[in-house]
């Protein structure tokens, strides 16, 4: 909402600087988002608002008045002007076609008002797009010196407007400084959805007097001529009065729509209207004054309608499929929640939205009836969102405008409409008030002020707070009883109905003046939470295992997750997604069903930018449940590892690639981190992954998800190097729910080890986890580490055979072992070893 | 004179022996050296073995003597031995030095995603004032992101939030991390709640530098028979300290959300430009970090509490644009954009 200051003045009496004023309004929840300078000097003192505008030098730009227009002797698009600036007449030159009319005719009998810059004057550049600032220096146009300027509405900041010159009313009294006469400070106010109330001069008015104490006062209405009685010149019928609770007519006969006076157009340009005519210009005037929404029929057009008779006005739901072309030219299709207004013969406008084209007011209209009604905000909200119909109108009806409203607006603007268009205003209004509503009555106690606040407050100070902004207060004991004023609709009932008071007694007492405090309240009983715990642990572990953190977008495609879903060679069925209905482009239309697909993306854009990916993300899928309108929101863990195994330094320029068990020894590494009981890996197959290189993570029986290097036929649908690229995918909910909460750790061994090497050869296929298994096995308690420290392949071993050496560490809790013992020991692992797998020792 | 021979003898050898010690320089020399002056036959020795053979009279003070030259031939090999010594290990230390201005070998260490490191302080933070972590779903029912939040079909404040729905009717992406709120209370009813709901939400809008279409939010929910607009203020405050530093000027101005009533946003002051004005606060001096206020009765009602016995304040704030004036990042496309550049800074 746009104030002009000079308007808000009006209402109540400022003696703020601008600062302290948007401080005012910001801290009371009208915040003042910008402030624009329509001429007024920028304030000196250090403030936090933005402002900005154009500030008009008293000494430089004043009014003046045209006396006389004259042709240029070189330029028939320009024409010179002799001018009195109140110190001395001088020739000025201008192009404005709004003063041609005037060309050649002589002194003129009644002088144009103007803003007039002098020379040196700090306006903005007329003829260049948006606001240019410009210092006005003396040229030559065409053969004719020019050193000064009247001025467009662009140049001084008010308005886009640079077609043609101001012509001022003719009460501006010339030789004063235009800042002085019309110099105006604009306050952007955004509305807070609750705080419709101040969509209004008035409204703001009636916070700032509430905040400053300064009293509310209603500007004095022109002086108007009154005509015949409305009675039995117009009837209005609700159909339904939850629809429309209020239909309000008035009327005024014998205008003449005319360009309003100037300062009504500049008030309603700096509001951000656009003027009309005199007789639109003021149901918009009034609108913008007092919160009412107002609409004008052409009453010569109803009475046509009517078939000459006086017109009756009814209100009803649409009809489906319904038809009203609205005063944009645009024929609507309507619907049964949407509200009209009609007379006998039809549709006539769309309630609270837009009037219809048939009968608005144009430059022939004489006779007007004047709307001022209130329609069911949700109806409105409907109709105007579903067609696309944003309007002043609107806006305030969709958030509620209370009924009683309606008669003094339609008063008000019958009476500017005859100060400005002419005509007589009949007396008396008709008006249907079917369905009057109860403004609220609040009961409110000291106790229920403390506890909501946390300060204490009498019932005295909370009623006076409270009758600042107009609320009928009554205190009995320690009770406020506080009648609701009626101009507002967001107080409820009963208990809402606090919440509502306590709002407003916070707001003009200020937040600013609370005490701080911490609850104390009992703090509710703390709560174990593993899973979370558990959840953290994992990231630091998989960070300090080299891995980066990546968060992606939860919204993908099918098409994007199928270059990882689908499976190497084969057919490929899309599963079923949470599908938005509403998405903001193809590629972000459903919720993921995998993480991976996601990771996969982040390292192929990484894929120029680093020599070593490695990444992971522990975060949601989305899997519709047959018959269930909610996915099923499980938690995946995700790694990606590609490129080379650690970055290159200046000694070491070529570091090997990872391969399978980097990725593998990151997950033996973490499942032994977060003690996750009884994990192994195990030869799987995954249809996406290379068929000899991809395996499963188990914690007992439990299966956690797979790891493996993505299939060639998989990789060649993404933009990776030739390094192989490894993922895994995890249950993270199921991972971290086996991590436990407490563990047992063995002590360290006091007598001595016994620790010697094995080479056992085997055959090609028997796995490494076999030939560990039975070790461990066969070498029973004793044998406390088996570790791997070569794989052996060649001639001397035979083709098909493998030789794998063991480094083994015999030790006992109790006593220093024996090289008898040792010996045992090994024996029998070797002998188990020959048996089960047909192994021999190498020597 | 046969005594004078023998001392004169000895005063010779120790010139000797000591002038050829001075020529010694390296370990090989002085192992000849040893042998020469000290080993077994060495002259000294032998004055050693002869000194049976002289006179009575004499042997005390030529064998005191010779004791007095062995001493001082092996205190001066001692000593000539450490500054060779010395000498050596100065050598190899001269012999070893690095650039050290060459780049180290780092180990690979991963960094958590710039917005885990905020979420984490936020919890933590929250974690100390007794405030413990709750979380619930992303996808949502209309009924949990909007009605049971006070905000009936076609109430006006929807408008604050562009929302993405399914194509499963009244089935929608939650807008805000508030559901949860009527989740916890549920659960919790009439038990006193003290929690952050931390989680991503979405709206329906055009990826820009400003805005994206999924964000985390960090939510703040107390409920109890006794918490107060103040109890709000003071634990707000105390996050922001701890989170922008304890000078943090905050002030509280009165908003409007449905679901809380009063209501606020929460402004710190500009810790880039001291409140003087900056871009980054776009000239106010003051930065927007959370809207907050009292559970609105109706909410409280809907959760399970009777709002005439409970209260209760709520706070939500946005992760990554915190994270964005903390770390003064400027276009917040950059967080789901993972590119390594950006991420290997945190
Ligand atoms: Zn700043």
């Amino acid at each position: 909402m746009k104030v002009p200051l000079s308007w808000l003045k009006e209402f109540v009496e400022i003696d703020l600087s601008l600062p302290e004023l948007a401080y005012r309004l910001t801290m009371a929840g009208l915040e003042v988002e910008e402030i624009r300078l329509v001429g007024l000097p920028m304030p000196a003192e250090a403030h936090e608002f933005k402002i900005e505008g154009l500030s008009w030098d008293p000494d430089k730009i004043v009014v003046a008045q045209i006396e006389e227009v004259m042709p240029h002797p070189n330029a028939d698009r320009l024409v010179l002007c002799r001018l009195y600036d109140g110190r001395e007449t001088l020739t000025v030159l201008t192009g404005a076609p709004n003063l041609f009319p005037y060309k050649g005719q002589g002194p003129l009998p009644k002088p144009l008002k103007v803003a007039y810059a002098r020379e040196g004057a700090r306006l903005y550049d007329g003829h260049q797009p948006g606001f240019v600032l410009t210092t006005l220096k003396r040229t030559k146009i065409r053969g004719v010196e020019s050193f000064s300027m009247v001025c467009s509405e662009k140049e001084l900041g008010i308005s886009e407007e640079h077609e043609g010159i101001i012509i001022l009313d003719d009460d501006a009294p010339v030789g004063m400084p235009l800042v002085d006469y019309m110099g105006d400070a604009v306050l952007e106010i955004a509305i807070l959805p609750n705080m419709i109330r101040a969509a209004s001069i008035l409204g703001v008015a009636r916070e700032l007097a509430a905040l400053t104490g300064k009293p509310l006062r209603q500007p004095p209405l022109p002086p108007f001529e009154r005509g015949a009685s409305i009675e039995g010149r117009a009837a209005i019928q609700i159909t339904d009065p939850d629809l429309n609770p209020r239909f309000v007519l008035g009327l005024i006969e014998g205008v003449t729509p005319r360009p309003s006076p100037y300062w009504v157009q500049r008030r309603l340009r700096l509001a951000g209207m656009r003027p009309i005519n005199s007789v639109v210009d003021a149901t918009n005037y009034v609108m913008l004054m007092l919160g009412e929404p107002l609409h004008a029929f052409d009453y010569d057009v109803l009475l046509t309608r009517a078939g000459g008779k006086p017109p009756t006005i009814i209100t009803r739901p649409a009809r489906e499929g319904e038809r009203l072309t609205t005063l944009d030219g645009v024929e609507r299709t309507l619907e049964p929640y949407m509200i009209l207004v009609t007379d006998t013969a039809g549709p006539l406008s769309l309630a609270g939205i837009m009037g219809g084209l048939e009968s608005e007011v144009t430059e022939a209209t004489r006779n007007v009836l004047l709307e001022g009604a209130t329609w069911n905000p949700i109806n409105v909200r409907r109709a105007a969102s579903a067609l696309r119909l944003s309007s002043e109108a609107a806006y305030r009806f969709a958030r509620g405008v209370h009924p009683a409203l309606a008669p003094e607006a339609v008063r008000v603007c019958l009476a500017y409409m005859a100060a400005w268009s002419g005509g007589r205003v009949a007396e008396g209004l008709v008006d249907a008030y079917p369905k009057p509503p109860v403004d609220p009555e609040v009961h409110l106690s000291e106790a229920e002020v403390r506890r909501w606040l946390g300060v204490s407050l009498r019932g005295e100070e909370v009623a006076d707070l409270l009758r600042r902004l107009e609320f009928a207060c009554q205190v009995q004991g320690e009770t406020v009883i506080a009648r609701v004023p009626p101009h507002r609709l967001d107080i409820g009932e009963g208990v809402i109905g606090k919440a509502d008071l306590i709002e407003e007694i916070a707001r003009l007492y200020g937040y600013d003046r609370l005490p701080e405090t911490l609850p104390a309240d009992p703090l509710p009983q703390q709560r174990n939470q593993p899973l979370l715990q558990a959840e953290e642990a994992l990231r630091d572990v998989l960070v300090g295992l080299g891995l980066q953190e990546v968060v992606t977008y939860r919204l993908t495609s099918p098409e994007r997750e199928a270059r990882w879903l689908a499976p190497a060679e084969g057919d490929y069925t899309p599963p079923d997604y949470v599908r938005l209905a509403n998405p903001i482009a193809p590629e972000r239309s459903v919720m993921r069903r995998s993480l991976l697909a996601a990771v996969l993306e982040v390292a192929e854009r990484n894929a120029r930018l680093s020599e070593r990916l490695a990444f992971f993300e522990i975060g949601p899928v989305f899997l519709p449940l047959p018959g269930q309108d909610l996915p099923e929101e499980p938690l995946r863990l995700a790694l990606v590892l590609s490129g080379v195994r650690h970055l290159p330094a200046w000694d070491r320029a070529e570091p090997p690639l990872a391969d399978f068990f980097d990725l593998k020894g990151i997950l033996e590494e973490m499942a032994e981190a977060l003690h996750v009981p009884h994990w192994r890996i195990e030869p799987a197959s995954y249809p996406s992954l290379h068929p000899g290189k991809s395996a499963v993570l188990y914690s007992g029986e439990r299966e956690l998800g797979y790891l493996g290097e993505v299939h060639p036929l998989v990789k060649a649908r993404y933009d990776f190097g030739p390094a192989p690229v490894l993922v895994a995918e995890l249950d993270a909910t199921a991972l971290l729910s086996l991590v436990p909460e407490r563990f047992e750790v063995q002590g360290v061994p006091v007598y001595p080890p016994v620790i010697e090497d094995i080479a056992v050869v085997v055959d090609e296929s028997v796995p490494a986890a076999q030939v560990e298994s039975i070790i461990r096995q066969a070498g029973g308690k004793m044998l406390t580490r088996v570790h791997l420290f070569d794989v052996f392949r060649g001639e001397q071993i035979g083709a098909g055979k493998k030789s794998l050496a063991y480094n083994l560490t015999y030790q006992a809790p109790d006593h220093t072992l024996t090289d008898a013992e040792a010996a045992q020991i090994r024996q029998k692992i070797i002998r188990r070893l020959e048996q089960t797998l047909g192994a021999r020792l190498r020597s | 004179m046969d005594d004078v021979l023998e001392i004169n003898e000895l005063d010779a050898l120790q010139a000797r022996a000591l002038q050829e010690l001075e020529a010694v320089n390296d370990e090989a020399a002085l192992q000849a050296w040893r042998v020469a002056h000290l080993g077994r036959n060495a002259p000294l020795m032998q004055i050693f073995s002869r000194l049976g053979q002289l006179p009575k009279e004499v042997r005390p003070q030529v064998g005191q003597r010779a004791n007095q030259v062995k001493q001082a031939l092996e205190a001066a090999l001692e000593e000539r031995a450490a500054a060779l010594r010395a000498a050596a290990l100065r050598r190899a230390l001269e012999s070893e030095r690095l650039d050290v201005t060459l780049p180290g070998r780092r180990p690979e260490l991963g960094r958590l995603h710039p917005t885990t490191r905020t979420l984490r302080r936020i919890v933590h933070i929250f974690a100390e004032m007794g405030f413990q972590v709750y979380r619930s779903r992303e996808v949502e029912s209309d009924a949990y992101n909007f009605e049971l939040l006070n905000m009936p079909a076609h109430h006006p404040a929807r408008d604050l939030w562009d929302t993405f729905y399914t194509t499963t009717s009244g089935v929608l992406l939650r807008t805000h991390t508030s559901p949860g709120q009527i989740h916890v209370m549920r659960e919790r009813a009439p038990q006193p709640i003290r929690v952050i709901l931390p989680g991503m939400c979405y709206r329906y809008e055009q990826i820009s530098a400003r805005s994206e279409i999924q964000f985390n939010q960090v939510e703040v929910l107390a409920v109890g028979r006794n918490i107060t607009f103040s109890d709000l203020k003071g634990t707000l405050n105390t996050f922001a300290r701890r989170l922008f530093g304890e000078q943090a000027r905050t002030r509280l101005r009165p908003s409007y959300f449905p679901f809380t009533e009063p209501s606020a946003e929460m402004d710190v002051e500009c810790f880039v430009c001291g409140g003087k004005g900056c871009t980054v606060c776009k000239g106010s001096g003051w930065l927007e970090i959370l809207g907050c206020g009292m559970v609105h009765p109706t909410v409280l009602q809907n959760g399970g509490y009777d709002p005439e016995e409970f209260g209760g304040f709520a706070a939500g704030m946005g992760v990554e644009r915190i994270t964005m004036l903390l770390h003064r990042i400027e276009d917040i496309r950059y967080f789901w954009a993972n590119d390594v550049r950006f991420l290997s800074q945190f």
